[in-house]
């Protein structure tokens, strides 16, 4: 019998507070380096450089960091119980991944409060592919009772790149885990801290970003921001190759795809034009990826 | 003395419809290496869960025989010092050597013996080659760049011969006898002999017999609805033998367990309900006596029990949650019509070369007003799309259609109309069902022909097992829904690429589906095949006759009337002349042709037969006279032109054949 069949706490349930330090610790004791959030937009923790880039090349790499994660047309002015504009992914990266990967993730599936003698648990094919990023993995999303509450994935390619070690890439729906545990109907029922809830936290965040991403985000300027954005990036890319900017360069990508996402939810591309602005951020991705690797073997 | 062999491939977990297609394969690879390797034995099982494969076998010689190779050596002219040569390359003395004559002279030769190798080190050399054979629909690494591909990493391998482990490594893990057992009730390590390895895996959570495991979903099934229920109702499960396979390829120990939901949301279509169901959840639906759908839902868990009913509860408020958001989308999508949304299609794409839905509804209502479709099937095709905008569909795709019949009804279209777009999508496989009305079937046709021609004509052809656009089933439906629906229908503005295609669907069909001898689809479908009622008259005309005693020679005599005008090169010009027939046995057949002219085709095989066969004993078409030799070319031509427009019986394969008369008149051309 093994470590994580053991309930870990007794049956009160955690708060959304506590589930993160109680993970973070979890994947720190396994050799994980527990990073803040990146600090721009980002639509999944897989687009943090901490996941696009470091998966990248020889080099092991362990880390786990919350990432809010913001997909401007899953927003719903606050008033569905299950979608957010903004929800907030626990992202895990162990590469190489090791052999007892998904008996570590059990583990932290006990740490957590969950008794899986009790539980339904089930892996379900579930291939991840990201065009904007030329990346690919396979994989499964994770049932615990009917109820999707991690997405497990083995990267094979990113930034159109074959990747040297296999990472494993654990992707939890903090939102949708604590629910779970804490039985709620809503998302806003969600206790963040004793006394306090999601709505207190997040509610004005939801409502007011679906206002703008649907209705008031100015479509003319997000173009202008994009085509800069992307000018600037070119610029790292090509004139200023070989002078180690290549975080720098990645940022006006991601900047690029968050403004690709929010013109998509403002209805403002055309079916004609869809592939193409996609082709373009993924170009970006693409050649900061090879930028990247050529400066890793470099060093 | 013969021994037993077990494999188990111990994987993470394999998606479930890949798993019964990979153990066949598994199956097909050892029978391979066992008729290869004349180890003898027999695969006595193979069976699998999501996380192993086994295959078992039994009377497996403990060596492989030995065996003897004759190896040719230099030519006896090269003389003794190359034989003492040849001997020493052997290993031998040139006593040993014999002779052998080949026609290029007397060579010596040695008699190699060869000793049989040890099974099991044949074993260890071939498996992990016979393992990563198994072909899969998309592989992955795990050990990095360049390292083995599988469809999912390899964690363990058991590999018995006898009490033997047979020694091999593959992607890093070495094969022993420690299998493991279900992740959460089993050990991780359980020793296992041949004898006990499916007792061992059941006392540790794993059900290794995918029928025991479908037998236990289906007597839990029973079980659970077999209870006593407090309103007293019956309730009885809606079978569903796919995602019963599904469940038993997704679970090591599987138990069925029954929830509910509230019945508030049955007001909800039942589509939509069970979808989210089916689709999402993989639960079973519930009825009730009168077959409507009960508040309830059967899942299946991969472990042994819920005492305390977390998973039944965990499972209701996930279902709580789709169904709730099925019902916003439900109204949410009822604030704009239908045909409000036809503008927003503009914004999905069909395909990046075609364009949007938007321009696709276009043609397709240009192609209904072709078909000559009512001003309801006209409707239907202008707003069959318009679905594709909505919430619900977004979420759950695959009610396509479906939502948009439900939405149509519920905003006032007629009966007709509503039908028509909730239909358009089907028929979705080889035998579900048609398009059930008249407009529902034309929109249906327009939509799939629309959707192959825009497709063939940039170049959009499915090639072997890729078809992203589901090409072939766009076909088989139009193909059925004519035939089966009795529809009109003239394949317009097919290019040669797709007239080719369609022409393998009809035949397919005909073939497969309808189960008609191959020679005489392909005799009819010859002889035309754009009208499809007409080409099924044909077919079960010509069926009908097939085994009638004239059928086979006058098919025969075909072939040969064939033969004969391609050998001849005729090109079919000239005027036949009744002044150039000869009395006799042409005389005869031309007015027998004469005689019958306009009578049905199975009364003029019996008639024509003897007279064709007299002609073909007696005449000599390749009169020394070109004039004459025209003319009967001509006769014969005329002859098969009439009976083309039924079949080309040529095609039809004969079991009697005279090859001697055949050729006399062949070959003398």
């Amino acid at each position: 019998m093994t470590s994580h069949q053991q309930p870990a706490t007794s049956g009160v349930p955690l708060s959304f507070q506590e589930t993160i330090f109680r993970l973070k610790q979890y994947w720190s004791d396994r050799g994980c380096i527990i990073q803040e959030p990146y600090d721009l937009e980002v639509g999944a923790g897989t687009m943090a450089p901490e996941t696009f880039l470091r998966v990248l090349g020889p080099k092991p790499y362990r880390v786990a960091y919350v990432q809010p994660s913001r997909r401007p047309a899953d927003g719903r002015y606050g008033e569905n119980p299950n979608r957010l504009y903004k929800h907030q992914q626990l992202q895990v990266i162990l590469k190489p991944s090791p052999a007892d990967v998904i008996d570590q993730y059990l583990g932290s599936l006990a740490a957590i409060g969950i008794d899986l003698r009790k539980h339904d648990i089930k892996f379900e094919e579930d291939n991840w592919e990201a065009p904007t990023l030329g990346a690919w993995g396979i994989g499964w999303q994770v049932m615990l009772d009917g109820l999707e509450i991690t997405q497990f994935t083995y990267f094979q390619q990113c930034g159109g790149i074959d990747l040297d070690l296999v990472p494993a890439e654990l992707t939890y729906g903090l939102e949708r885990i604590v629910k779970f545990l804490q039985n709620v109907e809503s998302v806003y029922d969600i206790e963040w801290v004793p006394g306090v809830r999601y709505h207190d936290v997040r509610f004005k965040d939801e409502q007011q970003f679906s206002v703008y991403n649907f209705e008031l985000a100015d479509v003319p300027t997000l173009w202008k921001l994009f085509d800069l954005h992307e000018q600037e990036c070119q610029r790292l890319l090509t004139t200023f190759a070989k002078r180690l900017c290549v975080l720098p360069a990645y940022d006006q990508a991601l900047k690029c795809s968050h403004l690709f996402n929010l013109l998509d939810s403002r209805g403002a591309i055309s079916v004609t034009e869809r592939v193409g602005v996609i082709g373009r951020v993924r170009k970006l991705a693409l050649g900061v990826a090879k930028m990247w690797m050529e400066q890793e073997a470099a060093e | 003395m013969s021994l037993p062999f077990l494999l188990e491939i111990g994987t993470e977990e394999i998606p479930d419809w890949m798993i019964p297609p990979a153990i066949n394969h598994l199956r097909d690879l050892f029978q391979g290496l066992l008729d290869r390797t004349k180890a003898s034995g027999t695969i006595t099982a193979v069976d699998a869960t999501p996380r192993r494969l086994v295959l078992r076998a039994e009377g497996l010689a403990e060596r492989q025989p030995d065996s003897e190779e004759l190896i040719l050596g230099p030519p006896k002219s090269a003389g003794s010092g190359a034989a003492v040569g040849f001997a020493k390359k052997m290993g031998t003395t040139p006593d040993q050597l014999g002779t052998e004559i080949s026609p290029k002279g007397e060579y010596y030769c040695f008699k190699k013996h060869m000793k049989g190798q040890a099974t099991i080190a044949i074993l260890a050399v071939d498996l992990p080659q016979l393992i990563l054979k198994i072909p899969w629909p998309k592989t992955m690494y795990w050990n990095g760049k360049g390292s083995e591909k599988f469809i999912r990493p390899i964690r363990w391998i058991v590999a018995l011969f006898g009490d033997s482990v047979v020694p091999f490594e593959l992607a890093g893990v070495g094969a022993s006898n420690i299998t493991q057992g279900h992740r959460i009730l089993g050990k991780s390590a359980i020793p296992v002999t041949i004898a006990n390895f499916d007792q061992a895996l059941e006392a540790n959570g794993v059900i290794l017999s995918a029928i025991k495991r479908r037998d236990k979903i289906l007597s839990g099934i029973t079980k659970l609805l077999s209870e006593p229920r407090p309103e007293g109702s019956v309730l009885r499960v809606r079978p569903d033998p796919a995602l019963l396979e599904t469940l038993v390829y997704i679970t090591e120990l599987p138990t069925p367990i029954l929830g509910g939901f509230d019945s508030q949301f049955l007001t909800l279509p039942s589509e939509v309900l069970v979808t989210v169901m089916r689709h999402h959840q993989k639960y079973f639906s519930v009825e009730d006596e009168k077959g409507n759908l009960a508040p309830h839902f059967i899942a299946v868990m991969n472990t042994d029990a819920d005492p305390e009913g977390l998973v039944r509860d965990g499972n209701e408020r996930g279902l709580r949650a789709r169904f709730n958001d099925a019902r916003f989308f439900w109204e949410q999508d009822q604030k704009r019509k239908l045909e409000e949304r036809l503008e927003d299609l503009k914004n999905v794409t069909f395909q990046a070369k075609l364009g949007s839905y938007f321009e696709k509804t276009a043609r397709v209502v240009e192609l209904v007003k072709q078909f000559r479709g009512s001003a309801h099937a006209q409707r239907a095709a202008l707003l069959a799309k318009c679905d594709l905008t909505t919430d619900m569909v977004k979420e759950f795709t695959d009610l396509q259609g479906i939502v948009g019949g439900l939405y149509a009804k519920a905003q006032g279209e007629s009966e007709d109309v509503s039908r028509a777009i909730y239909d358009h999508y089907k028929p979705l496989s080889m035998d579900g069902e048609i398009p059930s009305t008249e407009s529902s079937r034309v929109v249906a046709l327009a939509d799939k022909w629309d959707t192959l021609t825009s497709c063939f004509n940039v170049g959009m052809v499915p090639t072997g097992s890729r078809d992203p656009f589901a090409l072939r089933r766009a076909a088989q439906g139009v193909v059925r829904i004519v035939i089966e629906g009795q529809v009109k229908f003239n394949f317009p503005g097919m290019n040669d690429a797709l007239r080719e295609f369609m022409r393998d669907r009809v035949d397919y069909y005909f073939r497969d589906v309808r189960a008609f001898a191959y020679d005489e689809v392909r005799a009819c479908i010859a002889a035309g095949w754009a009208d499809l009622l007409d080409l099924e008259s044909r077919l079960k005309r010509v069926q009908a006759i097939r085994h009638t005693p004239d059928f086979e020679p006058i098919a025969a005599s075909f072939k040969r009337i064939k033969n004969i005008l391609q050998q001849a090169q005729f090109s079919g010009a000239g005027q036949l002349g009744a002044e150039l027939i000869e009395p006799g046995p042409e005389q005869e057949l031309y007015s027998e042709i004469r005689r019958t002219d306009g009578q049905p085709l199975e009364s003029r095989i019996a008639a024509l037969r003897p007279k064709l066969d007299f002609f073909f004993d007696k005449v000599l078409v390749n009169a020394p006279d070109p004039q004459i030799r025209q003319n009967r070319l001509a006769l014969l031509q005329s002859l098969l032109l009439e009976f083309s427009t039924v079949a080309d019986f040529s095609e039809i394969v004969t079991e009697t054949k005279n090859e001697k008369r055949e050729t006399r008149n062949e070959e003398r051309l």
